[in-house]
């Protein structure tokens, strides 16, 4: 196994030669153009096999990727950001095709306004769409998570598609050391797809969920898309136990990094949770009882998994890099319902919503978070929910104004 | 944990730089991280790139706010407030510029405690040509001032970020590197490891509770035309073109048709006339203009006056 520095587009692309994809339907986007430019040039020095077909636009690449998974082919593609949403209308249709790939998403934040910067309401917008989801903190993590991804969705139990997510920038154009396993390695892991029944032909077409049907019949097939998806967290977690066997590297459903003993918790995606864990790191040689919990599979949500984990705790902090206006933070929900009723939930589970369009949070506000849930914890109550933002950045945002000139007279009082 | 910061302009090879210096410190036998950092990609615009390099896993991400080393290519950058070349500069940073100018100047201009050093390998860059060498010439002086990569550390490293650019790349790479990493022989180890955060005691973040504001405000509406001008994204140039109206055909479309910015105007007497605060200086007007009437000078010599 060969240790190299890779970024998280060029571990994505390396995962996608190693599992001997067969089509590479692609469109290009900032930050994910690395991954098919990679695959694209190996492709064409012959030094891998398959396809690569450039389409017309993001839907265009979803509907090919669908089809030619149908066909029983093991495919890849990429995207992010906008051009996820612009795919999302085949996102829900092909997952209802019951046929695997793996779609990786480099996640940027959503316009308007435009930045080209991560955050998670991108990945989070396809949420309901049927795909799987698993999301990356290492770029280690994206070349294992594609490789797992693969298995997953291809179990016959599950055969759903699968989204694997970095973050742009700090993954995407990030380099660290990743270990890139040996071909043998990976065609013993991930042997060449079986498809069985998955068999779609052009030339001999047959009807891919295209009939009309009434309520009955639709929700038999959504209710079973549901349990399939359900069904995926048993099987994940005997993939993990593989994986582990196979590279000697664990990627659990749910990440839980010094907290077996922890009074208090992080909760964090993606690949920020790695700046909470040197916060932990930090916490702990102040003597802080801290820890971090980390979902790495967030569709199926595992939330029994979660419940085990965070039970018991004095104070959790979950902190969203997304926000859907007029709620909230989307994982904070997600817990919080998953943590209703629970005798031995915690008692304060308080929301930060930060790291929007790349903005940092740096070690001193993962302390100050750290205070702030245990003197929540302290008075019993908890407390409101936080956007992170400063004074600094409020300046910083009042000289755009003035440039873009506003309406100065709202703004004169309170500047 | 070394934290190193490398500023430069598109085009320079501070990406480069950064992966250079990276696996360098990976063949030595550090964890590494390096990246990029830039907006909509443009030659001439500020980027930075940024290495970690650790003997545990790293776990930080993202820009480093207070870097141990900030390398900085090209000097105009300084007082260009987009760039944040000084961002978290402390008396713990060393700052090391390629510059016409000496530390001394530096010195006095920055009033910065930590030690300040130029970039003696670099001489006069007029052929833009020459430009990514600068990253080269970074990477090495980085390594050198670092004390703990070895110079065949430093060629391995530039031979495989290198590699797909031909055996005479390397070689003018690798001797720009060399001349750095030598010239800072005496300096090696002066940037130190060692910078840590703690959480015994911290600098509470100055938090506030965004206000509401009425969307008259809080739109993302520009409300006056021309807010692009406000912005001399002329000081992006690193070379100048300059017309000879003597030699101009008074053709009035080339150079202002190709000019990608709109920074060159045709007047009644239909000569050009370009407009220096906002010319990135990609010199395609040079390139263009059929009776070669328009040159590229060096920016900081046009702007002392010195013509070539």
């Amino acid at each position: 196994m060969k240790r190299r520095l890779l970024t998280g587009n060029g571990a994505a692309a390396w995962a996608a030669r190693l599992a001997g994809v067969d089509y590479v339907p692609a469109f290009p986007i900032t930050p994910q153009t690395e991954i098919i430019e990679s695959l694209a040039n190996w492709i064409d020095r012959g030094e891998m096999p398959g396809r690569l077909v450039t389409l017309e636009s993001e839907h265009s690449m979803l509907t090919a990727a669908g089809a030619a998974a149908a066909t029983g082919v093991r495919v890849f593609s990429a995207t992010s950001s906008q051009g996820l949403l612009y795919a999302m209308e085949m996102l829900y249709t092909v997952s209802g095709w019951r046929a695997p790939f793996v779609l990786v998403n480099v996640s940027r934040g959503l316009s308007s306004p435009i930045t080209l910067e991560p955050d998670h309401n991108d990945i989070l917008a396809a949420r309901d769409s049927g795909f799987l989801q698993i999301h990356c903190a290492t770029c280690q993590e994206v070349l294992d998570s594609v490789l797992l991804a693969y298995r997953l969705g291809e179990d016959n139990r599950v055969r759903l598609p699968v989204l694997v997510n970095m973050d742009g920038f700090y993954l995407s154009f990030t380099r660290e050391p990743v270990e890139v396993p040996e071909a043998e390695a990976v065609a013993a892991f991930l042997p060449s797809f079986q498809a069985g029944e998955i068999r779609f032909r052009a030339s001999a077409p047959e009807s891919q969920a295209v009939a009309v049907l009434g309520g009955g019949p639709y929700s038999y097939f959504r209710y079973e898309t549901h349990l399939a998806a359900r069904i995926a967290i048993q099987v994940y977690d005997e993939l993990a136990d593989v994986f582990e066997q196979s590279f000697g590297r664990r990627h659990a459903a749910v990440e839980c990094y010094r907290c077996e003993d922890a009074d208090y918790l992080f909760v964090m995606i993606g690949s920020f949770a790695t700046k909470a864990r040197a916060a932990v790191d930090s916490l702990r040689e102040a003597g802080w009882s801290i820890g971090l919990l980390r979902p790495r599979l967030f569709r199926p949500f595992p939330e029994a998994q979660v419940r085990r984990l965070l039970a018991g705790r004095r104070a959790v902090a979950v902190i969203d890099q997304n926000l859907s206006f007029g709620a909230g933070g989307v994982l904070y929900a997600e817990l919080a319902a998953a943590l209703y009723g629970e005798k031995a939930a915690p008692p304060v589970l308080a929301s930060f919503v930060g790291g929007l369009g790349g903005r940092d949070i740096p070690p001193e506000e993962f302390y100050e978070i750290a205070r702030l849930i245990r003197d929540a914890a302290e008075r019993g109550e908890t407390p409101p929910p936080r956007l992170l933002y400063t004074e600094a950045e409020l300046r910083e945002t009042r000289k755009l104004q003035a440039i873009a000139k506003v309406e100065r007279a709202g703004l004169g009082a309170k500047s | 944990m070394f934290r190193i910061r490398f500023h430069g302009r598109g085009g320079q090879g501070m990406k480069t730089a950064s992966r250079i210096l990276g696996t360098a410190f990976f063949l030595e036998g550090y964890e590494v991280q390096d990246a990029p950092r830039y907006g909509a990609e443009r030659r001439g615009a500020p980027i930075f790139a940024f290495v970690r390099a650790d003997r545990r896993p790293i776990q930080e991400r993202g820009i480093i706010r207070q870097a141990d080393l900030v390398v900085v290519a090209d000097d105009s950058l300084v007082p260009v407030p987009a760039a944040d070349v000084l961002a978290g500069c402390d008396a713990n940073t060393v700052l090391l510029i390629n510059s016409f100018q000496s530390a001394e100047v530096w010195r006095q201009r920055l009033n910065l405690q930590g030690p300040i050093l130029t970039l003696p390998a670099m001489e006069d860059v007029e052929d833009r040509a020459e430009l990514p060498y600068v990253g080269a010439a970074c990477a090495g002086a980085a390594a050198g001032l670092s004390g703990v990569i070895g110079q065949t550390s430093l060629e391995q490293a530039i031979a495989e970020e290198l590699g797909h650019l031909g055996a005479a790349v390397i070689a003018a790479n690798l001797e720009r590197a060399s001349n750095a990493f030598q010239s800072l022989s005496e300096q090696a180890g002066l940037v130190k490891p060692g910078r840590t955060f703690s959480a015994e005691g911290w600098q509470t973040p100055d938090w506030i509770e965004l206000p509401f504001e009425q969307a008259d405000v809080s739109a993302p509406a520009i409300h006056a035309g021309l807010t692009s001008e406000a912005i001399k994204t002329g000081a992006w140039r690193t070379m100048r073109p300059l017309v000879d109206y003597a030699r101009c055909n008074r053709c009035w479309w080339v150079c202002s048709t190709f000019c990608p910015d709109g920074a060159i105007r045709v007047d009644e007497e239909r000569y050009p006339q370009i407009d220096y605060d906002h010319c990135k200086g990609c010199l395609i007007c040079v390139a263009q203009c059929p009776p070669h009437a328009i040159s590229a000078v060096a920016e900081h010599l046009a702007a002392e006056g010195v013509e070539s």
